[in-house]
């Protein structure tokens, strides 16, 4: 299998003696959808920009399919396309503009540089604000632009650093569909984000980095059976008083119309299910308290934590 | 990057910078003009007709070569360190990094925008002059030679400017407090003639002085210094400069953290 991404030992110590990466190692396969998770300050946005070479690493190696950012950092560069966290584009350009240029730093002519900034303006939606200039464009907007000028010359590997943070959910969730589709065309994507539900629902494999080291590195599906527990809501037709007593679960009334339940592994819903259904409790719809990876996150910093 | 990309990133650089200062050619193309054409009023012709001759020539075909490549150097210099600044600012400059263009051609780009900056308002302000005297050129190679190599080599020097800058203020500082004051002192409106001991000495250790002899030389035919030297100092200069940025992206200072 052909690794798209591989870290060895990466470290950063900036010049205040801050030490934000201690030595990570990770490996990202083609084709991967993988999460590259951490809290505020973890070491995730030095990791990208030492990829990207913004940042300028301290010891380690970094290596782009095949080409080492140290001996060919030329040709490790076409393979990559990056989307920041913060819009660095110019204001004063025009939409269209922006995109032909980023292709032109690539060294694609101008007619094939025009040709795909039609084909991602048009495939995210902006072909239309392709006149307006960067600043006039809305917050949502102005991600989706990050994205058509990073996939501009069609990079192998796509590394998005919270692409989606401060979008709508409508945005939100018509961008997962224009990464999942890309994925499925062969595009290894690499994705920060600090909303958990994004990442469960689009990555196959995950790293937590917290503190500059990785703490977990795994399939997002082994991760989430280590999941012990799941806590619910259930919200009831019934007008209650008090949580009704169903044996072997513990059901909190949350109000009149709302219960809280943990469903520990090994126990069933039906079983829950019939036990309300004994007591007379219609439960009208259910959902979980948390996102589950959430849950397992917020263990995972925690426990480094402590 | 094969050749033939490399060029293409060149042109790209140098397209995007040329269409920077033509869009707001307002600020960019009409202001030094303007200055220019006062100096034209008031020092060539109000005072000028009053001074006489000055090195053997009239004062207002005097003044107007060296009055040219003042244009032609703060043009050239504002144009790198503002949109370099700019662009670091913005962080738009980001676009160029990450990407596969080398360092000499992100510098190239850059210095030949200022370049075509500098040239542009330097044509202008010719034509402008030609409304107030005849404008004949004794050395064309000197001429053009001399009036690129200065426009590269300022331009150079914005780039380090803009590298260094911490902010906008940091970037009017060298032209307010170096540049404007050696261009003053550097024989545009006088011959070095004019000065005695301490000053006439003092003079010859500011470059701007041999740019602007030289270039009076090529439309004139007239200098205070050695016009083979002023080539070789301000070669040497451009040379430096360049190895200097250079220096400065390959680290990476005050762009790669």
């Amino acid at each position: 299998m052909t690794i798209a991404l591989s870290i060895q030992q990466l470290g950063k110590v900036y010049d205040n003696g801050f030490a934000a990466l201690k030595g990570i190692d990770l490996e990202v396969k083609q084709g991967d959808f993988f999460a590259l998770l951490g809290p505020n300050g973890a070491g995730k946005s030095t990791t990208i920009g030492i990829i990207s070479s913004l940042i300028q690493k301290s010891s380690g190696r970094v290596q782009i399919f095949d080409k080492s950012i140290d001996d060919d950092f030329s040709a490790a560069k076409k393979y990559l396309g990056i989307v920041p966290q913060e819009f660095n584009f110019s204001g004063f350009e025009k939409v269209f503009t922006i995109l032909v240029n980023q292709a032109g730093y690539y060294g694609l002519p101008k007619a094939l540089a025009k040709q795909r900034a039609e084909k991602y303006l048009k495939a995210l939606g902006l072909w239309e604000k392709r006149s307006e200039v960067g600043r006039h464009l809305s917050g949502g907007m102005k991600r989706r632009l990050m994205i058509a000028r990073a996939l501009v010359h069609e990079p192998r590997l796509l590394i998005l650093d919270e692409p989606t943070a401060g979008v709508d959910i409508e945005m939100r969730r018509s961008m997962w569909v224009f990464l999942r589709e890309l994925n499925e065309q062969g595009t290894t994507i690499i994705l920060t984000t600090h909303y958990l539900e994004e990442a469960e629902s689009l990555c196959r494999n995950i790293a937590i980095i917290d503190h500059g080291e990785i703490v977990e590195n795994c399939s997002m599906k082994n991760l989430l059976s280590r999941l012990h527990q799941e806590a619910l809501v259930l919200d009831v037709k019934n007008s209650l008083l008090e949580a009704p007593q169903i044996e072997g679960f513990e059901l909190k009334l949350v109000d009149e119309h709302s219960l809280e339940v943990v469903v520990v592994r090994g126990q069933t819903i039906n079983q829950l299910f019939a036990g309300l259904n004994k007591v007379g409790v219609e439960v009208v719809s259910m959902r979980n308290k948390s996102n589950r990876l959430e849950e397992l996150f917020v263990n995972l910093i925690n426990s480094g934590a402590a | 990057m094969s050749l033939n990309e490399q060029l293409i990133a060149f042109m790209t650089i140098l397209r995007k910078e040329i269409g920077r200062f033509m869009r707001i050619w307002t600020q960019t193309l009409v202001p030094p003009v303007i200055t220019i054409t006062l100096y034209f009023v008031i020092f060539g012709s109000l005072i000028g007709s009053r001074i006489g001759s000055m090195g053997g020539v009239g004062y207002m075909e005097f003044v107007v070569p060296g009055l040219i490549m003042m244009a032609v150097i703060t043009s050239s210099y504002t144009n790198v360190v503002s949109s370099f600044y700019g662009a670091k600012f913005q962080r738009f400059v980001e676009e160029i990094l990450v990407s596969p263009t080398p360092n000499y051609i992100i510098l190239m780009g850059f210095v030949m925008g200022g370049v075509a900056r500098g040239l542009g308002v330097g044509l202008i302000v010719t034509l402008v002059a030609m409304f107030f005297t005849d404008l004949y050129i004794h050395n064309v190679f000197v001429t053009v030679a001399i009036v690129v190599l200065t426009s590269v080599f300022f331009s150079i020097a914005g780039f380090i400017n803009a590298i260094f800058a911490n902010s906008f203020d940091d970037i009017s500082i060298i032209p307010t407090f170096i540049l404007t004051p050696l261009i003053y002192l550097g024989g545009v409106f006088y011959s070095t003639d004019l000065l005695s001991g301490f000053w006439a000495g003092a003079s010859k250790l500011n470059p701007i002085l041999y740019i602007v002899n030289t270039f009076r030389y090529g439309i004139l035919g007239i200098s205070d210094i050695d016009v083979t030297w002023a080539f070789i100092m301000i070669a040497v200069f451009t040379a430096v400069g360049f190895a200097y940025s250079m220096h400065l992206l390959n680290s990476g200072k005050r762009l790669r953290q």
